[in-house]
């Protein structure tokens, strides 16, 4: 028996071949070794991200989550679920928050769910993954685990939107949250705490339709990140992943700039950190190689 | 104009706050709007729109529906959250900036073309098919949303960001032929007309 079991919910990004899927990877190498078991939640379905609103309006997208909700309590009954993704992580909570404080649209959610067979009791919490690390686990523990420390990397802790605003962690400032950070330390790299925009928003969605405007934001976040003297950016958020990495030479070309930064995931530090190879912690999955995580995991 | 636009003008005449409060997700929330405009100066994208959140919510009260609804401004929102963790009343702001979106969509009013809108449409259509995103169908969706031979401009000059995705084994060509999906693709799919109908009816309950 695995120390903490929860119910998975990887999301769409985090399958295979998919643009995350280097956070799928390196989360199933870090739970391994945090003695973690995740039981994906059975035929789940997309949230329908924060950017399905539009087409998918209040009910049928709270209905989406809703349905993720029922079928783990139906097949990972008592378990919390637990999500990568801050989007899936937001919507489903906010789906179950919503459902629980207004009584006519749970009821018209039971409706829709029955279609489909479901029954939903909404009595389930649901934690990021950050949490599980940050609460269940705790720093102390991550740390006490480390095998080969950081040593030599100074890294800037994006923390993004969505993983830090509505909810956030607990106890965490919305404007400064410093979790992240103190994750940094405590796989022996070092943080940047006072690094000033940890909490900008990369566009998210909107780095599709309207590149421009998001890559103007996204040059910020990295430039920063140059100015504090950092190796490379880890975020807890696949889109901030993805946006912040893989736009570096569109905006190279347009602003004249040399962006060659790395942006890793905090599953991938731990990985590398408690000894995985540079395969298990998914390194290939970068567009702009973590030279100094490589060099770490390869010793 | 279409229909339910129609049906709508008539049946709120001159209270634009009231339409909003039924029909907008977290409407009721409107009149709450103290003025302090926090949560213009908290949006990341704020200098792009026309009429940001705090002079949305006085406009809404000024039953200025035509100017909102066929405004560009939501259509900004990031989903960033930073208005909401900021308003001091506590304003569901984003939802509500969501709601109008949406609101506007379902009425026809979206500007001709608004890229945020056609990029919601063709990301819910595609998560609508299989019951999980597509993520290589989503990309050439977008790329050939303004016709064919924008499609091959957009494809060429996003071409090494894609080779580079999939060297990354970050995005599969088997996902053209197929991809993922759910197993109840039918359930899902009968679960979600079920839930559009009931959000119709309750529109229209008080014709």
């Amino acid at each position: 028996m695995a120390k903490y079991t929860y119910s998975y919910y990887p999301g769409c990004s985090s399958q295979k071949g998919a643009s995350s899927s280097n956070l799928m990877k390196s989360v199933q190498t870090m739970c391994e070794e945090l003695d973690v078991e995740l039981n994906e939640i059975p035929d789940w379905n997309c949230c329908s991200a924060s950017i399905g609103y539009a087409s998918g309006s209040e009910l049928p997208r709270i209905t989406l989550s809703a349905r993720n909700i029922a079928l783990s309590e139906q097949h990972n009954a008592g378990q919390t679920i637990v999500a990568t993704c801050a989007a899936c992580w937001l919507a489903t909570r906010e789906a179950a928050e919503r459902l629980e404080h207004d009584p006519q649209l749970k009821a018209e959610a039971d409706q829709a769910l029955a279609e489909a067979g479901l029954k939903l009791e909404n009595k389930t919490p649901i934690k990021h993954m950050a949490e599980v690390l940050v609460e269940d686990i705790g720093f102390d523990n991550i740390q006490a685990g480390v095998k080969k420390p950081l040593e030599g990397i100074k890294i800037a802790g994006y923390v993004g939107c969505q993983t830090n605003r509505p909810f956030g962690i607990h106890g965490e400032s919305f404007e400064n949250p410093v979790y992240l950070d103190k994750m940094i330390e405590a796989v022996g790299a070092e943080s940047i705490p006072t690094y000033e925009k940890k909490v900008q928003c990369c566009g998210g969605a909107l780095a599709f339709s309207e590149p421009e405007k998001s890559q103007e934001m996204i040059k910020g976040i990295i430039e920063a990140a140059y100015d504090n003297g950092a190796d490379m950016i880890a975020t807890p958020c696949p889109l901030c992943q993805a946006n912040v990495e893989i736009y570096q030479d569109q905006i190279n070309e347009k602003y004249n700039t040399k962006f060659n930064m790395p942006v890793v995931y905090y599953s991938q530090l731990i990985s590398v950190a408690y000894g995985r190879s540079a395969s298990d912690a998914a390194l290939d999955g970068q567009l702009i190689p973590a030279k100094k995580l490589e060099e770490i995991a390869k010793k | 104009m279409s229909d339910l636009n129609k049906r709508m003008i008539e049946k709120y005449r001159n209270d634009f706050l009231k339409e909003v409060e039924a029909n907008v997700e977290e409407g009721e929330w409107v009149k709450m709007c103290m003025q302090c405009g926090v949560c213009s100066g908290s949006c990341p994208l704020g200098k792009h729109w026309a009429h940001p959140p705090q002079e949305i919510f006085m406009m809404i009260r000024a039953g200025k529906r035509e100017e909102v609804l066929t405004s560009d401004s939501m259509w900004m929102c990031t989903s960033c959250y930073n208005c909401i963790v900021r308003c001091p009343r506590e304003l569901p702001i984003t939802h509500i900036m969501h709601g109008l979106a949406t609101y506007s969509k379902k009425l026809g009013l979206v500007p001709k073309g608004q890229p945020t809108a056609t990029f919601a449409e063709i990301f819910w259509n595609n998560m609508m098919k299989k019951g999980r995103v597509n993520e290589l169908k989503l990309g050439l969706s977008l790329y050939f949303k303004d016709g064919f031979g924008q499609g091959i401009k957009n494809a060429m000059a996003n071409q090494k960001l894609g080779m580079a995705m999939m060297k990354a084994k970050r995005m599969s060509p088997a996902e053209f032929f197929g991809g993922h999906g759910i197993k109840d693709t039918t359930g899902l799919q009968k679960m979600i007309k079920k839930a559009q109908e009931l959000e119709e009816a309750r529109m229209k309950k008080f014709d």
